[in-house]
């Protein structure tokens, strides 16, 4: 057989039919639901009176519109709390295990899945979310979908999808100590632009790839979408089976060593070719902060905000100058001079236990700058006991944050957690776009140090800024 | 979905790159559960400035958006898709779409018309030079014209998809044609992968 590359080898590992020119059906071998994007695809079943093909295959929890305070009450927003109860409704008909607020399993669908062990290598993934591509981190084939795909896998348990491009991104060398994975990402699509990754599936390699924790690989895949590509995945290996062998619905025994072997076969072949290959030297980055307001504007913390004019393309310039002027920053200023009034530590991309190790290690002995709103909202019950456990609460209470329950919380604005009009965060989430943490807010994406730095500081800073 | 076979009318011309589905429906509007009823909120908070061009009554009672470059990109939003079709409009054209974005359209009736960089452009001027040149997009054909401005051009659909649009085609219906396939499939899936049931 020719040489494949690890996407392919999952690809084809699912076709179900053939598509020739057109989309191809796949295998789904787990679909996560949540309550933004299916009840209207429960409805669709009921309609037709279809049932769902393999329950067993297919999770719920309640992530976007959970507030993260008081969450042993009602959510007192009634449209929020009747979308958590549609689908507590939807998974008790269909027959579908389902995770209400506070329960142990309870949080961000892309948080629970990989802490479950039901994130594997080798298997397709899909969820009503366009981060699922976070899943890719253990090498398994993770995307987005819209609803009406979701009635489609509830239904079928497949889906139609047209063969992908390939595309290479190679992270050589090493990071620099304080650059982290979420720098990384931002770099990359810094680099390649938000429709860069269109049509594609991205697989990262390379040594600063390899030398990555999971956490750090989940962050990198994660924003794959915020390059446009269809997916992003990276090989599994030691690290990966490290952190899997243990978890619940992670094999044991036998069944273990099967998929270890099985897992062992997924990485990309000597000689196999990607559509597009990238490079990126991990040696030469430095900590990264959005200016504008798509995830490609971005800038070392070192650098300025960008000049419009210098801007080859018409495109971009007007896109730069209409970013700045939301975003109501000028041109030339130094980026560690912007001063912040919130900042969110949270979300998919970053809310795990080594995320808030991190943030908790620049807080420690340290206080929250006057004035400033600084939240940490851990991804899921696991993740905020875990770092109980460990202290990390006392340690973040101490500087002046606020310690809240798990949840998508601030990084799109469903629940109570908003920015007013004109304020501004340092964020960890993933978007950046006008109005994405709350109409007329003003969101910059850095990395979790970044984040607990510039709570401190009030203008973007680095753990090293503060010695 | 209803058949669509040849779609024409005038356009709204939407000049900006990188139009994302944070902008065409707000988060807000996520939390309802019903498909219906999301006209109101498409580009809600651009709407709120009068001179933004879905406000200006030139370009009133539109079926065609047309768009700068990559569309649609951002979340997995369908509510977008329903947002735009329940504002009226029938397809939208520009030079790239988003991936979630195109394969939602195409669930609902949407036709992504995706047209080289320099056929998006010119249309963008010429609907903004004429806001009642007439567009059509013929779905058989994979054409968008609007002859008074002298534009024709092919696009990109794929056979499967073009079917669907011209046969109004249930996409559950035509999967479930394939059940044996499914059968065969699950029949052979290995041991370990994680099952949870309820």
């Amino acid at each position: 057989m020719a040489p494949r590359t690890l996407s392919e080898k999952i690809w084809d590992a699912h076709q179900v039919v053939a598509g020739g020119d057109g989309p191809e059906l796949l295998y789904v071998d787990l679909h996560l639901v949540h309550e933004v994007t299916s009840p209207q695809a429960f409805d669709g079943l009921r309609l037709a009176g279809r049932g769902v093909r393999r329950p067993e295959l297919t999770v719920a929890t309640e992530d976007h519109n959970v507030p993260t305070e008081a969450t042993d009450q009602p959510i007192a927003d009634p449209i929020s709390r009747r979308q958590v109860e549609v689908l507590r409704e939807n998974t008790t008909a269909f027959n579908i295990t389902e995770f209400p607020m506070r329960h142990p399993d309870q949080g961000i669908v892309h948080v629970i899945g990989p802490e479950l062990g039901l994130t594997l290598p080798g298997m397709t993934i899909v969820c009503g979310d366009s981060h699922t591509s976070t899943h890719g981190a253990f090498g398994a084939l993770a995307f987005g979908i819209g609803t009406s795909e979701v009635e489609h896998v509830l239904a079928t348990q497949t889906l139609h999808q047209q063969v992908p491009d390939t595309m290479a991104v190679n992270v050589d060398g090493a990071l620099p100590p304080g650059v982290t994975a979420k720098d990384i990402i931002l770099a990359i699509i810094g680099l390649i632009g938000t429709g860069g990754g269109i049509g594609s599936i991205i697989e990262y390699r390379g040594e600063a790839i390899r030398a990555l924790s999971m956490e750090g690989r989940m962050t990198v895949c994660n924003m794959s979408i915020e390059a446009g590509a269809k997916a992003g995945l990276i090989a599994p290996d030691d690290t990966t089976f490290a952190y899997l062998e243990g978890r619940r619905h992670a094999p044991s025994g036998a069944a273990w060593s099967e998929a270890l072997d099985y897992w062992r076969s997924l990485p990309t072949d000597e000689g196999a070719t990607f559509t597009r290959e990238v490079h990126l030297d991990a040696a030469a980055l430095v900590p990264h902060v959005s200016w504008g307001t798509n995830p490609s504007q971005v800038a070392p913390i070192t650098a300025a905000v960008p000049d419009p004019d210098t801007l080859a393309d018409a495109g971009a310039r007007d896109a730069a100058q209409r970013a700045l002027d939301y975003m109501g920053l000028t041109a030339g200023t130094p980026i560690r001079d912007i001063p912040v009034d919130t900042v969110f530590i949270g979300s998919c991309t970053n809310s795990r236990i080594e995320d808030l190790r991190a943030a908790a290690r620049v807080a420690e002995g340290r206080t929250v700058r006057s004035g400033m709103r600084a939240m940490v909202v851990p991804g899921s019950w696991a993740v905020r006991n875990q770092a109980e456990a460990e202290g990390l609460d006392k340690v973040f209470t101490a500087a002046g944050f606020d310690w809240r329950e798990p949840g998508c919380s601030m990084c799109l604005a469903m629940n109570p957690d908003k920015l007013a009009p004109g304020e501004r965060s340092a964020s960890t989430s993933n978007r950046n776009f006008e109005g994405r943490q709350g109409r007329g807010g003003r969101t910059h994406l850095v990395s979790p140090e970044v984040a607990a730095a510039t709570a401190i500081a009030g203008t973007f800073a680095t753990p090293t800024d503060l010695d | 979905m209803e058949p669509v076979t040849t779609i024409t009318g005038t356009a709204v011309p939407l000049d900006r790159s990188d139009v994302d589905t944070d902008q065409i429906i707000p988060s807000d509007w996520l939390k309802r559960v019903e498909r219906t009823g999301f006209g109101k909120g498409l580009f809600s908070e651009w709407r709120d400035d009068p001179e933004f061009v879905l406000n200006l009554p030139q370009f009133g009672g539109a079926s065609v958006l047309v768009a700068g470059t990559n569309f649609g990109t951002g979340s997995s939003r369908e509510h977008a898709v329903w947002a735009i079709m329940d504002f009226g409009f029938k397809a939208v054209v520009s030079s790239r779409f988003a991936d979630i974005f195109r394969n939602n359209s195409t669930k609902n009736g949407l036709v992504p018309v995706q047209v080289p960089d320099e056929v998006a452009d010119a249309l963008l001027r010429a609907v903004e030079a004429d806001p009642s040149l007439e567009i059509t997009i013929d779905v058989s054909e994979r054409t968008v014209s609007a002859p008074a401005a002298g534009i024709h051009s092919a696009f990109e659909l794929d056979d499967a998809t073009r079917e669907r649009f011209l046969l109004g085609l249930d996409d559950i219906g035509l999967t479930l044609e394939h059940a044996d396939a499914i059968d065969t499939f699950e029949a052979n899936r290995p041991a370990w992968m994680p099952s949870i049931p309820r």
